[in-house]
């Protein structure tokens, strides 16, 4: 019997995916907030959505699990908003309304992301440069690049492509679908590879990481890289759902600081070495189920920013506390 | 004056040095003519190592001899900059820590390199995790990792699944130790191992290095325990400035003559005379039934003129006692009177107002500030605590004056005290504490890591502070400098004080007491 | 006080000591670079611009860059205590909106609602402050926090779109000056306040105890504790005075720039890599006051260049991108070999 297929091992997983405490914390605040939202929509005859809530998600949903790579590691992408840009207006381009391009462009688009990825990485670990200012110097790379070539909509997307925004496997949106399944491989790699294991040294001490032989470097590039992939990801997911790609789709979306807030409100700590994706999942829906209430309960969306604003304070807040008693 | 008493080496140990069985003489590992230098400074010119199979090889040497410096290069962190390493007869050039672990090279630091938030299992097998295809095999792992527990007799106390941040100090270094065995190391290095562990867990140690022995395992052990030394090496190498100074059998050579080695001039005593019964005069500093979450019926008096040594096992509380003097973590219960007030401190700040000065175990986390010079940490403690009240007369620090009063070497008072060695780190730390005028000096553990001269030197100052009417409180784990240095001895075991000392107690008398009479196996 | 004595004599050599003025020079100098970096700027302006170097002109390009220039002075004391602060945008942007919608023109409401805003500045300061040292929040997230917070409240208040206008009494403070002031033309109240701001900070942080215990704190923040430094009130002194910069930086934006909700977007980011061109490290514990005014005047500059150029306004900010990089990766370069 293999190493995961074993029952007892699934106990063991589960138990350890939502066994630290952390996880399940941000488990029960998740459920939480669903019956308190929902009951209030549906005390004001509103719509519960909750389709709609969850291909809210996929987009932060995809470049958050990226981001909580990146975190766990100690290090930070704040260009991920205009990567989901320039990914959504390239691929847009390569399209070219030929569903016949489809494939190759998505691959192409790919390999160009994690080309980004693997830069941003090599940037901050060869040159030690801090990644705050390393992400920030590609960002506005990209953003000067991207707006000198375009300014508008580009490119076109072929009908053939959007299911993936629009369509249904049994019910449930492709969408969804590749949201999971990138939740699910996150949580794997990081769980049952080395790679995943020495992302969390490295987070936690890089010196110690690399005393005992793990090539810091190496395992940095490769989280900037998985980081970059899936803003890829979530901008193909975007104009799967848009006829063309624009420049703007990714700082509109406030990918960049909205990813690293889902991260931390899913009790991944900022300076690494402690948390996961499931985690970053809880977070993510948990901002969509507050975006979805404050839009049917017709409470103005400035507000919601102030809410979101305090709930990711408190949420950090509560989670140093932990931290602080339980380890000495 | 008092001479360095041969009763200090460990009694625990019968055996004599040498006698475990070796078969060969032959060299596994040999320096040769290395030279390292950095910027500013030459660590290592011209330094020859030979280590045998199977041998336990001690470093000694001052802090800033190169011991370290040679042992990274040994391990792979550095890279000699001239010099031939050999191993097993051909020559090798280590890149990285991890080649030279692959070649059977382990290190394990002074500080430890843990990762708090992983397991016992995930911090031994960092880097090596075993793998079923593509997945890390965690269940292999903890099978391997209670495999080590169990040779190591800690199998009850330590889980594979444990969280490393949750162990005790002495918890962690067994794990360093297991990982540095589950290497299959041909040689491991071993820096100031000892420096937190109690004696039945040093002689676990010690047990288990020499059943290593056996299996061809060789030792290089850095240590300043003359005792320790002396006890487990069959050959000891002196470094003093960079070079090495000469290679002994350890059965054919005495304390002293390895002291004068190191610092290059015969030492017929260590410690400065105790004080005199006119030297002594008010308590300063008076605690009755001071209690909190780790102590209890903490009665203590400190007067002026006096060294009060406080001994005692890891985790009796000595460090607790401290910090709930300094307002770190303050007592909940029972009273506290500084030179006759009552003080309750919840601060360090008010702690320093009122005139304690805290000499940290560990200066490089909480003592100085590395990136600064030595002048802003000299006066980092005097800016913050304001002028009022008893500091208005304080007058201004002279640094120039407070270096030489300490002995203090240095480049220039704006050079960054991370640049100093250990000693010179020390004395910083000191002067710091001297320009806010205290007339209580708490120091723990004052010579953790210092080389024997500059070890001297703080004795001698140490003393000549409390001549000048200071009240010392001193922490130490080094038995000698317990008895050498205090007035009277407090020994703490549990949370609590077992029981007090006269001077010139024995170190039998002085564990007795720490450990509770059942747990001492010594010969007396 | 008597010598070290029971020590065979190694013979104790004094320490030498530079005079306090070379001291104080070299603390603040801390880094080069960006000096030469910024004199290439600016004889390349010059180049571009022959009329560059005549003071009236000079002195409006400081005009621009002096609400940058005293952002990033602020913001320095943040990044040396080790900490972030990513508020100040949105205070720039709430000071603007708030100050045209509570004046609503009216010149007598000037110096009131500028006294709110001060108010309103310090009260931001205290909350970054006291929610990262009390609730052991990082500064990355509370800071986000607020400004989040801000942006949602302020644009919630006037629901969505800016009402009022910001009378001349108030707007004259970033746009005009005194006038006829021999061989400068018009000398910018904005200058007036950068240089009074540059001298005061500098001031704060390299001569008094309070900037010493700035770069304990962010140095070795547990070492610092122990001596006695109150490291949470260091820290919250150091947010406070950055949002107070916030507010100085928002009153003279807004004198000549619209009043929009997006006034103050993307300040935040710009006040931190000034900091760090000018050799401040975002970990804490180093930086100095003259080279990071240095550093934000240097951004300002490159802007001027490309504009005078001629480059496509979107490739400012590759070139900016790239000149963060390089300028941090050098120092970086530096800082390593010095090791």
């Amino acid at each position: 019997m293999s190493a995961i297929a074993s029952p007892r091992n699934a106990v063991v997983a589960a138990r350890a995916a939502f066994g630290t405490s952390s996880t399940g914390q941000i488990y029960g605040v998740l459920v939480l907030v669903l019956v308190v939202t929902w009951s209030l929509i549906l005390a004001t005859g509103g719509n519960i959505n909750l389709t709609n809530t969850l291909v809210r998600s996929v987009a932060l949903g995809i470049v958050a699990v990226g981001q909580t790579f990146v975190i766990l590691g100690g290090s930070l992408d704040l260009s991920v908003a205009y990567q989901v840009s320039v990914t959504a207006v390239v691929a847009s381009v390569l399209m070219d309304g030929d569903p016949g391009n489809i494939w190759w462009s998505v691959l192409a688009v790919i390999a160009l992301g994690a080309a980004i990825g693997a830069i941003n990485g090599i940037i901050i670990t060869a040159i030690h440069i801090n990644a705050f200012i390393a992400t920030l110097g590609t960002s506005l790379i990209l953003r000067g690049a991207l707006n000198a070539t375009f300014d508008n909509y580009a490119g076109e997307v072929p009908d053939e492509f959007q299911p993936l925004g629009y369509s249904r496997f049994l019910g449930i949106p492709y969408s969804v679908l590749l949201l999971l399944a990138i939740v699910a491989t996150g949580w794997w790699i990081l769980r049952y590879t080395r790679f995943g294991h020495h992302l969390y040294a490295v987070g936690a001490s890089e010196e110690t990481a690399r005393l005992s032989g793990v090539r810091s470097g190496r395992v940095l590039i490769g989280a900037h890289t998985i980081c970059s992939i899936t803003a890829t990801l979530t901008g193909l997911f975007i104009i799967s759902r848009l006829s063309a790609g624009a420049p703007w789709v990714g700082p509109d979306g406030n990918y960049d600081l909205e990813s690293i807030a889902a991260v931390v409100l899913g009790g991944t700590a900022l300076s690494g070495g402690r948390g996961g994706v499931l985690g970053t999942f809880a977070g993510v829906l948990i901002l969509a189920l507050l975006d979805n209430a404050f839009n049917q309960l017709q409470i103005n969306t400035f507000l919601k920013d102030v809410v979101r604003g305090v709930i990711i304070i408190a949420a950090v807040a509560i989670y140093a506390l932990r931290q602080r008693r339980d380890v000495r | 004056m008092r001479g360095v008493r041969d009763g200090m080496t460990d009694p625990t140990t019968s055996q004599t040095a040498g006698a475990v069985g070796l078969d060969s003489d032959r060299p596994i590992l040999r320096l040769s003519r290395i030279n390292k230098g950095f910027p500013g400074v030459k660590a290592l010119t011209d330094v020859d190592l030979e280590i045998r199979v199977g041998e336990v090889h001690a470093l000694m040497g001052e802090n800033g001899a190169g011991k370290s410096t040679l042992m990274k290069i040994v391990a792979g962190v550095y890279q000699p900059d001239s010099g031939t390493i050999t191993l097993d007869g051909e020559p090798v050039h280590f890149a990285h820590p991890r080649e030279a672990q692959e070649r059977g090279i382990s290190i394990i630091h002074q500080e430890f390199n843990l990762l708090p938030e992983r397991t016992v299992a995930q911090n031994i097998f960092l880097g090596r995790e075993p793998k079923r295809g593509w997945i890390v095999d965690s269940r292999e792992m903890e099978r391997r990792t209670s495999e080590i527990l169990t040779a190591l007799g800690v199998e009850r106390s330590i889980s594979p699944r444990a969280m490393v941040g949750r162990l005790s100090v002495a918890q962690q270094q067994t794990v360093e130790i297991a990982k540095a065995l589950s290497f299959d190391a041909r040689i491991v290095v071993m820096d100031e191992p000892t420096a937190s562990l109690s004696p039945a867990e040093v002689d676990a140690l010690f047990s288990r290095i020499r059943a290593l022995q056996e299996r061809g395992i060789a030792f290089i052990y850095i240590s300043h325990r003359i005792d320790e030394v002396m006890a487990l090496s069959q050959r000891i190498t002196v470094l003093k400035d960079g070079r090495n100074v000469g290679t002994v059998t350890t059965a054919d050579t005495t304390a002293s003559q390895l002291v004068s080695m190191m610092v290059g001039r015969e030492l017929s005593s260590y410690y400065p005379p105790y004080a005199s019964p006119e030297e002594i005069g008010e308590p300063v500093l008076e605690i009755v039934d001071g209690g909190n979450e780790r102590l209890r019926d903490i009665d203590l008096t400190v007067r002026r003129g006096e060294v009060v040594g406080i001994a005692g096992l890891e985790g009796a509380g000595r460090t607790e006692l401290a910090r709930a003097i300094f307002g770190v973590d303050p007592f909940t219960t029972g009273t506290m009177r500084l030179e006759g007030d009552t003080v309750h401190f919840t601060h360090p700040r008010q702690a320093i107002r009122a005139g304690i000065g805290f000499l940290t175990e560990d200066r490089k986390v909480e003592g100085l500030v590395l990136p600064q010079s030595i002048r802003d940490n000299n006066l980092l403690a005097w800016r913050s605590i304001g002028r009022s009240g008893r500091l208005r007369n304080l007058p201004p620090p002279d640094p120039a004056d407070q270096a030489r009063r300490v002995d203090l070497r240095a480049a220039g008072f704006d050079q960054e005290v991370r640049f100093l060695s250990g000693g010179n780190q020390q004395k910083v730390v000191l002067m710091k504490w001297l320009s806010t005028g205290a007339r209580l000096f708490i120091f723990d553990e004052p010579t953790r890591g210092i080389d024997v001269g500059a070890k001297a030197g703080i004795h001698e100052l140490i003393r000549e502070l409390a001549r000048a009417g200071a009240a010392i409180l001193m922490i130490s784990s080094e038995l000698p400098e317990v008895i050498g240095m205090s007035d009277r001895i407090v020994v703490m075991r549990n949370g609590t004080i077992a029981g007090e000392l006269p001077r010139e107690s024995t170190e039998t008398e002085i564990m007795a007491l720490a450990a509770g009479e059942a747990d001492v196996k010594v010969a007396s | 006080m008597s010598t070290v004595t029971g020590i065979p004599p190694k013979g104790y050599q004094a320490i030498p000591d530079d005079s306090p003025a070379r001291r104080v020079l070299r603390g603040m100098l801390v880094t080069a670079p960006i000096f030469i970096v910024l004199a290439i700027l600016l004889v390349w302006i010059t180049i571009e611009n022959p009329n560059f170097t005549d003071p009236p002109i000079f002195l409006l390009f400081l005009r621009r860059a002096a609400p940058l220039m005293i952002l990033a002075a602020g913001q320095l004391f943040v990044i040396i205590s080790g900490e972030f602060d990513l508020s100040v945008g949105a205070i720039i942007t709430t000071v603007v909106i708030v100050a045209a919608r509570l004046t609503n023109g009216d010149p007598d409401r000037t110096w009131p609602v500028i006294a709110l805003l001060f108010a309103g500045g310090i009260v931001v300061g205290l909350a970054n402050g006291l929610i990262t040292t009390r609730l052991g929040v990082p500064s990355f997230i509370t800071t986000l926090g607020t400004m989040l917070m801000l942006n949602g409240a302020t644009l919630w208040w006037i629901g969505g779109t800016p009402k009022g206008s910001l009378p001349d009494n108030f707007r004259q403070w970033g746009r005009l000056g005194i006038d006829d002031v021999p061989w400068l033309g018009q000398l910018p109240y904005s200058v007036i306040a950068l240089v009074i701001v540059g001298a005061f900070g500098t001031w704060l942080l390299h001569g008094t105890s309070y900037g010493k215990q700035v770069f304990a704190t962010g140095g070795n923040p547990r070492a610092a504790w122990l001596s006695g430094v109150d490291v949470p009130r260091v820290r919250t002194v150091a947010f406070v005075l950055s949002a107070i910069s916030a507010v100085i930086a928002g009153i003279l934006l807004g004198g000549f720039t619209g009043v929009s909700p997006s006034a103050g977007e993307g300040y935040e980011f710009q006040a931190i890599s000034a900091v760090v061109l000018g050799g401040a490290v975002l970990g804490g514990g180093r930086g100095a006051m003259i080279p990071a005014l240095a550093g934000a005047m240097t951004l300002e500059a490159l802007f001027t260049l490309l504009n005078l150029l001629g480059l496509p306004q979107p490739l400012r900010y590759s070139v900016q991108g790239v000149i963060i990089i390089i300028a941090v990766g050098i120092a970086a370069f530096r800082g390593r070999k010095t090791r």
